[in-house]
């Protein structure tokens, strides 16, 4: 087991044995969770804990039914809205406050503390504002993904050395080419990260933005299915199903990372460290 | 004092200190204090009669205090935190070292907490109330949730940062295994660490919130769909957001003060 | 052209390009003011290649800060054609330390940063000639982490020269380089002087550096700095290191700073 990940300096001739059986690891974790998963299940009997074979069959009941598609897609609906609104909201804003140092301290405050309120705790707000519906859904998205990336962006901006930008002005770069030509493309691997995050929570939150009284989506199966009939079986099988959407979506934004033309800062980066 | 020029402000001596002192403190004011204007100005010009102004908010935060609620509503919220967060560091920050150390457990494990991480805490709550019935259990199984996978995975990327140079030096000196842990692997980590750290108790706080909205009856979370239920007080429901909020804040900056300790601050050169 | 008499006159010939009077530099720090800089008082001539030379942290980079004008002197002003600088202009090209080149951007990309206002063509051409100039043919689209040291500086000179600025700031352009490196790259900006004939004006703390490159070296003291002394370089190039007058040039300095030149 003894083998550092940046570490290994001896190359050992047994690695052509065991390599393998090394590809076969990210199965034996997998494996290891369903065992262990069937096993509580069985301990704690079916009725408190639906085991994985009985989830499996839920999600083909829920394809069968046509649920799972539509479901998958309202949600995504959902945060796709809400994400987007957030980004067009945030990266301009966090550009600003992070180039303009005044606006900055002034906003600040507002930011920080309307970034620990929960995305739930707006439920209310967002009801009397914009009803029972899509838009409430949207809204609270929108709040708990706009928020991180404001305040990242505004991070990403400070950390572009003023070496970039002193350049960029010596070259004759008015403030709006120098946003253009220097700050964008210097905060870009740092604004990707944030953009990676912001949908990540963008994700997590439609399960609490779908409690509001919608009735599609993948929050409300689980909510529905606990509600209607103690369903747990469904109640597991969306909770599978919002994790492997989740994964997809990450590793949608981990290729954005590995673009050419943005390679620099991920590779600048881990140099650095 | 670099001497690459910021822009061109001349610097004219005696002048420049305690302008940005001033403005340190009265541009922060100016922002607050436009804010609530706003808020006061948008209330007064829709003219609605649900939603509070900011000082029918202050006034829900002055009646909660006389009523004796509020004490107890933010130890309860707090003390949940405490132990769900403190279950979530003294699990996860093992689990991260060991799958950061050891290539065979982290590629055993990560599609694990890959799979598990995009999962709201919110949608084991029907989970954690069956298993753990209405109460603080679920309500802290919830929060610990919400701060594990943050820790595991800021511990472990920590870990396989620590450049390889460093181990090879405490290799060279003759550690064991142990000691070369707890000497050097967590030492160079503990920049990265503290940040997840941080993060995560930022998550455990709003994790706490959603909690106590669906499990729990006290606590803020509790105070504040409780308030829009009964009677929809939206003047306590806003109350009970600007206390979240300002709590969240102070956390915050609780843990940024830890990373600013000499012995931590070597990491953080680059803020 | 013989710039050996040009220097030797101390001003006889070549037309005033760039006059610093009175500059002086107050920082306001943690600590209390700061004097960094105290009354410099300097001329360069059109085309010559002037080093300043100063102990690590005396100011010489505040100095070269406030004539690119990226900072304002507290009092005192610069004067470039006569006329006063007030703020970064692009006939004027800072070369930072190789960290200046912008790692998002191509060789070609950090060549061309500066051409924009250029027809397609003609910007092509431009990029090619200093591409070719700077050696650095076949790496056109190479990014800047893949280059070593020596050749990002390379670049970041190229990136300055393509906009045909008249005055070169360089600061302690060599310092973050291998000496052999570093040998090399001053055979290459003499290179390029001879080819180009800008004005420079030179940062280092390199004494040796110094003697090798200018045509006259203006000696800085520690903080605050003041100008102690200008010495003319009346060595042809290429200089040879080890002729006695080099050596008595260059021990002269070394007596000026202060400092054994024996070890």
């Amino acid at each position: 087991m003894k083998a550092f990940r940046r570490g290994g300096v001896t190359e050992s001739p047994r690695r052509s044995v065991i390599a393998p059986l090394r590809r076969m690891l990210p199965l034996t974790g997998v494996s290891a969770l369903l065992l262990g998963w069937s096993l509580a299940a069985h301990l704690a009997g079916a009725h408190t804990l639906p085991g994985p074979g009985k989830v499996a069959r839920a999600i083909v009941e829920l394809t069968e039914r046509g649920l799972l598609l539509r479901f998958a897609v309202a949600s995504l609906f959902r945060v796709t809205w809400g994400y987007l609104l957030a980004v067009a909201v945030a990266v301009p804003l966090g550009l600003c406050l992070g180039l303009l140092q005044r606006a900055e301290r002034t906003l600040n405050p507002l930011l920080q503390i309307l970034r620990p309120i929960s995305p739930l705790a707006w439920i209310p707000l967002a009801i009397l504002w914009f009803g029972v519906g899509d838009l409430s859904a949207i809204f609270i998205i929108f709040i708990a993904s706009a928020l991180p990336l404001t305040v990242t962006t505004i991070n990403a901006v400070h950390l572009v050395p003023r070496v970039h930008l002193d350049a960029g002005r010596n070259f004759g770069l008015g403030p709006l080419a120098l946003v253009r030509r220097v700050v964008y493309p210097a905060v870009l691997p740092q604004l990707i990260g944030g953009l990676r995050l912001a949908l990540g929570i963008a994700w997590l939150v439609v399960v609490a933005a779908e409690m509001i009284a919608v009735n599609s989506g993948l929050g409300f199966l689980i909510i529905d299915a606990r509600n209607a009939g103690d369903r747990y079986d469904l109640v597991v099988a969306g909770m599978v199903l919002i994790g492997l959407i989740g994964l997809v979506l990450d590793a949608g934004m981990r290729r954005l990372e590995r673009l050419p033309s943005l390679r620099w800062g991920f590779g600048a980066a881990r140099a650095a460290r | 004092m670099s001497p690459i020029g910021s822009s061109r402000r001349p610097k004219v001596e005696g002048r420049r200190l305690p302008r940005a002192a001033i403005e340190g403190l009265l541009l922060p004011l100016l922002g607050i204090g436009g804010g609530l204007a706003v808020w006061h100005a948008a209330v007064v010009w829709s003219s609605t009669r649900v939603f509070p102004s900011p000082l029918a908010v202050a006034s829900g935060i002055g009646e909660l205090a006389r009523r004796g609620v509020l004490p107890g509503y933010i130890a309860s919220s707090l003390l949940r935190v405490a132990v769900g967060y403190g279950l979530a560091a003294l699990a996860g920050i093992p689990l991260g070292t060991v799958m950061g150390r050891y290539r065979s457990a982290g590629t055993a494990l990560n599609p694990v907490v890959q799979l598990l991480r995009p999962i709201s805490p919110l949608a084991w709550i029907p989970i954690a109330i069956l298993t753990l019935g209405v109460g603080d259990g679920a309500a802290i199984f919830l929060i610990f949730l919400g701060a594990f996978f943050p820790i595991v995975f800021a511990t472990m990327n920590g870990v396989i940062a620590v450049p390889a140079m460093y181990v090879q030096a405490g290799e060279n000196f003759g550690l064991s295994a142990g000691a070369l842990l707890w000497r050097v692997i967590l030492p160079a980590a503990l920049p990265q660490v503290l940040s997840g750290l941080r993060i995560a108790l930022g998550i455990a706080w709003i994790v706490v919130v959603a909690a106590e909205m669906l499990a729990v009856d006290s606590g803020l979370g509790y105070l504040i769909i409780d308030a829009r239920n009964a009677g929809k007080r939206y003047d306590l429901v806003v109350a009970g957001m600007v206390l979240i909020g300002t709590i969240g804040l102070a956390l915050d900056r609780l843990m940024r003060r830890l990373e600013r300790l000499r012995s931590v601050r070597w990491g953080f050169h680059n803020e | 052209m013989n710039r050996t008499a040009r220097g030797d006159g101390g001003g006889g010939g070549g037309e005033v390009k760039l006059a610093l009077r009175g500059v002086s530099m107050v920082f306001q720090g943690d600590a209390g003011r700061v004097p960094t800089l105290d009354a410099i008082d300097l001329e360069v001539r059109r085309g010559e290649l002037v080093c300043i030379l100063g102990p690590s942290g005396c100011g010489k980079s505040t100095l070269l800060n406030i004539v690119a004008g990226f900072i304002a002197p507290t009092s005192g002003e610069v004067r470039i054609d006569g006329e006063p600088v007030r703020g970064p202009d692009p006939r004027r090209i800072f070369v930072f330390q190789e960290r200046g080149v912008f790692p998002w951007l191509t060789v070609e990309g950090n060549i061309g940063f500066g051409l924009g206002g250029l027809p397609g063509a003609e910007r092509r051409a431009r990029i090619d000639r200093y591409v070719e100039l700077v050696g650095l043919r076949d790496f056109e689209h190479t990014y800047p982490h893949e280059l070593s040291g020596g050749m990002k500086q390379r670049l970041e000179v190229a990136r300055a020269l393509a906009v045909e600025p008249d005055v070169l700031y360089l600061d302690e352009p060599f310092g973050a380089l291998d000496s052999i490196t570093r040998l090399t790259m001053r055979v290459e900006l003499l290179r390029i002087w001879e080819a180009e004939r800008k004005t420079i004006l030179f940062v280092t703390h390199d004494i040796e550096e110094s003697v090798q490159l200018a045509d006259r070296v203006v000696v800085l003291s520690a903080r605050p700095a003041r100008i102690t002394r200008i010495v003319e370089i009346d060595i042809p190039h290429p200089r040879d290191l080890s002729s006695p007058r080099y050596l008595e040039l260059r021990d002269g300095i070394f007596e000026e700073i202060g400092v054994a030149h024996r070890i």
